[in-house]
């Protein structure tokens, strides 16, 4: 059903833009999102987010979704004794918490390395600035390690997944939001590249937040932790003198 | 049925927590044990984080501590002094105790310390049972025996600050339960459990109180002591998961039912011959986890915060 409103709203910005007069055509790249906000519930099992648009005249496409910044601590562990004990650490200074991105065609036959890394667009080349002074060596282990934890969790894509085009003009793509997705403000954003250069770019909001039950537990666990506290052993308490009174009589 | 648990952060399926919450309570239903120490152990094998499982087990102690303490009270076996003295040293330690999780969280080696002392006292429990179920089959065969001195005066008695438990016939330093508490609070605190499996025997063998004061008397103390962690692990770290306390409650209290009646069925050392096994077996997965090379030696701290 969705799908089927989808293709027509997408038919219809096509035709909207091929009928626009000359001057107004400035805008080359149009896009936005199936949806602005995502809500995770009680069964949230993970969620795909459509991502669509038009653009003007010939040219690829590359989408880059990153989630809320924040600071990672990776930790590596070494071999003491017989046992493998947690030995080292590095900070990784805001960095995106979720990283995805995909593209019409190979990365690498669109964009050059310097662009590439201009816009952040790669795992390869994102800005992981490390909190404390550390050797090239030890930063590139702990930036592999990062990453491959990253991967082996879902937050982060290593090889661009499909943009698809429809005809010439219109394109799509969606993105995966696994069960473990963080909550907060994410960013898309869309490219149009042209002969090796981004010509034009547009910005998407993505909202991810918790609701229903869980979302008030964690919430009144975090901002009012003594009331939580007390309430927990009220909470054990009356069930534990509950079911010690019920098997009494049983 | 997945349900989502909104402190572990994971979803986990309901059943499953049931039948952990049941297996346990039966165990410990038919051995009189808390449970606390082969709980807090299954939840990280399942993958709950183990500074969650050791605050939310914590709070399930409670609960299971306070549906025990009643059938004692009744029966007027619960020494109040002697409790209040081993819970001042038990609210001591359990708060130092918390205060070493926060900082050893910080520092990226809880998982280290909490896997560390689960493989010492599983090890020590699980072959003190052993042992003691093998002798006494091996008693049994025997007729007769020794007879055990009914009071002995070691050192500790002269240690100061004595006081008088009545209702234990007692007359021994403060210092001696206010230890152990402190002992027992740390653990509590580190390992998310009652500490049953420790403050029992202690009573018994170092402050040398009567057998039937023991178990109301610890678990007494014991209520105090896990909702003291409770409260300080809530208000620190925010690791205390109700939702995952009260499922494993409710299959807790009807496992611990069935458990009571079937340790009637048979004999007591062949009981805690096989507990003795399942515990060693539970230590030994341990001991695989920290000796084995990890998939990847890379990991990402809990300063992931949003």
């Amino acid at each position: 059903m969705t799908g089927r409103i989808l293709k027509m709203l997408l038919l219809a910005m096509g035709l909207g833009l091929a009928a626009l007069p000359g001057a107004l055509r400035a805008q080359e790249l149009v896009a936005d999102s199936s949806r602005h906000l995502v809500a995770i519930t009680t069964g949230f099992v993970g969620t795909e987010v459509l991502l669509f648009g038009a653009t003007e005249g010939a040219g690829d496409v590359v989408l880059v979704v990153r989630g809320p910044s924040r600071n990672e601590v990776v930790r590596r562990k070494g071999r003491h004794g017989g046992i493998w004990i947690n030995d080292s650490q590095l900070t990784f200074k805001g960095v995106p918490s979720f990283y995805w991105h995909a593209a019409s065609k190979p990365i690498e036959t669109l964009l050059r390395p310097a662009a590439l890394r201009r816009h952040g667009i790669g795992v390869q080349f994102l800005r992981l600035p490390p909190g404390r002074d550390v050797s090239e060596n030890e930063l590139a282990d702990f930036r592999a390690g990062f990453i491959r934890r990253k991967v082996l969790t879902g937050l982060f894509t290593v090889r661009p997944r499909d943009v698809t085009f429809l005809g010439q003009r219109l394109f799509r793509s969606a993105i995966y939001l696994p069960p473990n997705v963080p909550t907060g403000s994410y960013t898309i954003n869309v490219y149009l590249v042209r002969q090796g250069r981004v010509v034009s770019a547009q910005t998407v909001p993505l909202s991810v937040h918790k609701i229903g039950i869980s979302a008030k537990v964690y919430q009144f666990a975090h901002t009012q932790s003594v009331l939580y506290g007390i309430l927990a052993i009220v909470i054990a308490l009356a069930g534990g003198l509950l079911a010690g009174v019920i098997f009494r009589r049983a | 049925m997945q349900i989502y648990l909104p402190i572990a952060e994971i979803s986990l399926d309901v059943l499953l927590l049931l039948a952990m919450g049941g297996g346990v309570g039966f165990l410990s239903g038919m051995f009189g044990v808390g449970g606390g120490f082969l709980m807090t152990p299954l939840l990280i094998f399942i993958g709950v984080s183990p500074a969650v499982a050791v605050a939310s087990e914590a709070n399930q102690v409670v609960a299971a501590s306070a549906s025990g303490v009643l059938a004692h009270m009744r029966r007027g076996n619960v020494d109040f002094k002697m409790g209040l003295v081993l819970l001042a040293g038990g609210i001591a330690g359990s708060s130092f105790g918390v205060w070493l999780y926060s900082l050893l969280r910080a520092i990226g080696q809880l998982d280290l310390v909490i896997a560390l002392s689960y493989v010492a006292f599983l090890g020590i429990i699980g072959s003190l049972m052993l042992v003691e179920s093998v002798r006494a089959v091996l008693r049994k065969s025997r007729a007769g025996g020794v007879r055990r001195k009914l009071h002995q005066h070691t050192w500790l008695h002269g240690l100061p600050f004595k006081i008088r438990f009545r209702k234990s016939k007692l007359y021994i330093s403060a210092i001696l339960p206010l230890g152990i508490g402190f002992f027992v609070g740390i653990l509590s605190a580190i390992m998310g459990v009652g500490g049953g499996f420790i403050i029992v025997p202690a009573m018994i063998y170092v402050l040398g109180m009567p057998t039937i004061m023991v178990v109301g008397t610890s678990l007494f103390q014991i209520i105090f002591v896990t909702a003291n962690v409770t409260f300080l692990q809530a208000v620190n770290n925010q690791t205390v998961d109700v939702v995952l306390a009260l499922i494993l409650l409710a299959g807790g209290v009807i496992g611990a039912q069935f458990g009571g009646r079937f340790a009637h069925r048979i004999s007591g050392e062949y009981l805690r011959f096989l507990l003795g096994l399942f515990v060693l077996f539970v230590g030994a997965m341990i001991v695989i986890g920290l000796v084995a090379t990890p998939d990847d030696i890379y990991s990402l701290g809990p300063g992931a915060q949003r």
